[in-house]
């Protein structure tokens, strides 16, 4: 079940270095969001702060409020585990499980849930990968192990992974950055179809790529050098590239910096 | 004649030069002690009067020299891997915590405290296995004779504390510092990315070790208790001074038997005669060859699961 995120007032910080700060916005349901903005403006940041995966990083905290439906994901009885398990995310670059076959990888999340039977695995494993556009690539060597993949096909099996679980939201930091041309054209069209059963967003360093894919655009910015990034403006991915409220959206996407 | 753009660079001659004649002196020096080995133990094979491999008896010195190796070796290879299956759990435990587990400051502290362990001479293992842990394993002996008797190996009519299992237990905690040291080592190299991977699954903690962290460091863990192994068996004067030094094949970890070739040869090359020295050498290339044996075993293990190891990615 694709799910809504709320966000208020939103900072999050490494030790005592805030990296960013007030950033309030609603991410719908079912529709791909895409985040832009310079380097080091706190995209991933933000990102992880979503799945709680931000605070892993030794004394990495959150302040604010994130809500998906009517979940308080900072609530204090909540389990960051739990919520992970809700929230699914793709890395910027592929990391399939080296240890594993492509089939363990694929299932490792299911298993982690608990006892499932051999059968139902089969099952979840093979609609994943078909999901993922890659079960005709892999099916005669489900064995195998994922490292031996090609870059993109490796993204895709962690995208595979990642919806293997159903989670609400799918999120993805820059999922293409690593990839060459064709693979990152097989993802776009994987996003495009996922968003029909997914809230996605997706971090891009590709300006077209943002274009392309997603329904809505929040474009970050950093306020100045060692200040913490923030959220410049947020609206309709079209309205955004053809008409942005503000000035630096503006000078960003024509280019003229960043 | 035209010059090659792809001419060897010079100064790399010399460095040939050295690194070549480095192996093969290397190996030189080591064909050259084997021989004297063998030409040392064959006049004492020669002599013997009993079947070398299937005798459990050693009296190399008497002069119609009976001696095998049979007893020697099986206390060498029971005492050696009883002592890696009590260190290579806690090890692993030790080695997730400081990678894993503990605050930062705690990890660097107890990090040290291993490395210092695993630099103690093995006597001074010895002389406190013999002036503590004797007297102190008549406690724990009883009772796994009490209640495990059942168990072959703890089986017995009575118990002492100058026994293989306290041998193996000196051993045990020898060896662990060592292993323990290597296996935090290549926890800590567990890549980031991989652990990450886990953890946005919705792993908890144990499960992204369990998932990320061991299978990554499955093959160093692994040499990591080999070279632990190999201490253990070839560890001479710290079970010298503990092994009830008998000459009897005995499952019961718990009597007053055991011994090992290389305690053997601590205790005997002094009062040796030539034909005793030349069957306690005999005795040493049996411990080499075992030893070999062993590391060929964890080479296969880990070479099996090449594909899967992870270095590829
Ligand atoms: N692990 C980290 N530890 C400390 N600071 C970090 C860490 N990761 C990112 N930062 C800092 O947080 C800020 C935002 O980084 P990031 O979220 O990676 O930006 P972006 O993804 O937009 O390029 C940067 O100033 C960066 O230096
Ligand atoms: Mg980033």
């Amino acid at each position: 079940m694709a799910k809504q995120i709320e966000v208020s007032d939103l900072d999050a910080y490494y030790g005592s270095h805030k990296a960013i700060e007030g950033i309030t916005m609603t991410v719908e349901p079912r529709s791909v969001t895409a985040f832009i903005g310079p380097s080091g403006c706190g995209k991933s940041t933000f990102l992880r702060t979503l799945n709680r995966m931000h605070e892993v990083i030794p004394g990495a905290r959150v302040q604010g409020k994130i809500m998906l439906e009517d979940q308080d994901l900072y609530d204090k009885d909540v389990d960051p585990v739990s919520v992970r398990r809700t929230v699914g995310m793709v890395f910027q670059r592929p990391n399939p499980f080296p240890t594993m076959s492509i089939f363990d990888n694929v299932a490792a999340g299911l298993r982690l849930n608990g006892r499932i039977s051999k059968s139902e695995a089969q099952g979840i494993v093979e609609t994943s990968l078909k999901d993922a556009n890659l079960w005709n690539e892999v099916k005669d060597r489900l064995n195998k192990p994922g490292s031996g993949l090609s870059g993109g096909q490796q993204q895709r099996l962690c995208i595979a992974r990642a919806i293997a679980v159903s989670p609400a939201v799918l999120l993805m930091d820059e999922p293409c950055s690593a990839l060459d041309p064709i693979s990152t054209l097989a993802i776009e069209d994987l996003i495009a179809k996922l968003k029909n059963d997914y809230t996605i967003v997706i971090v891009t360093h590709n300006m077209q790529q943002a274009a392309r894919v997603s329904d809505r655009t929040a474009f970050f910015n950093l306020a100045g050098q060692g200040q913490p990034g923030k959220l410049v403006e947020m609206d309709e991915t079209s309205k955004i590239f053809t008409n942005p409220t503000q000035k630096a959206t503006e000078d960003y996407i024509t280019g003229r910096f960043g | 004649m035209r010059r090659s753009a792809f001419r060897r660079s010079r100064g790399e001659g010399p460095f040939r030069f050295a690194t070549t004649g480095a192996g093969i002196l290397l190996l030189a020096i080591m064909a050259a002690i084997a021989v004297f080995l063998v030409v040392k133990a064959v006049p004492a094979l020669q002599a013997n009067t009993s079947h070398f491999l299937t005798e459990k008896v050693w009296t190399p010195n008497a002069t119609k020299p009976v001696f095998g190796i049979a007893a020697l070796a099986f206390g060498t290879v029971l005492s050696s891997f009883l002592a890696l299956i009590m260190a290579v759990p806690i090890a692993i435990g030790v080695a997730l915590f400081i990678s894993h587990y503990a605050p930062r400051r705690l990890a660097g502290v107890l990090g040290y405290v291993i490395d210092l362990l695993a630099a103690v001479p093995s006597v001074v293992y010895g002389l406190w296995g013999v002036i503590f842990l004797i007297p102190f394993m008549q406690g724990p002996s009883t009772f796994l004779n009490t209640y495990f008797g059942w168990i072959p190996l703890f089986a017995g009519d009575a118990v002492y504390g100058k026994s293989m299992l306290t041998a193996s237990v000196v051993l045990a905690i020898m060896i662990l510092p060592i292993i323990a040291a290597i296996s935090r080592e290549v926890f800590l190299q567990a890549p980031k990315m991989i652990e990450e991977a886990s953890l946005a699954l919705g792993a908890t903690r144990w499960e992204m070790i369990r998932m990320s962290v061991l299978p990554f460091g499955r093959p160093g863990v692994i040499s990591a208790a080999m070279l632990g192994l190999g201490r253990a068996m070839g560890e001479t004067i710290a079970v010298a001074l503990i092994f009830p030094a008998t000459f009897d094949i005995d499952i019961r970890v718990l009597s007053a038997n055991g011994n090992s070739i290389a305690a053997n040869i601590a205790n005997g090359f002094g009062e040796a005669t030539p034909i005793g020295q030349g069957a306690l050498i005999a005795s040493g290339l049996v411990l080499f060859i075992i030893t070999l044996v062993v590391n060929m075993a964890a080479r296969l293990i880990i070479a099996r699961r090449k594909e899967f190891s992870g270095a590829a990615a």
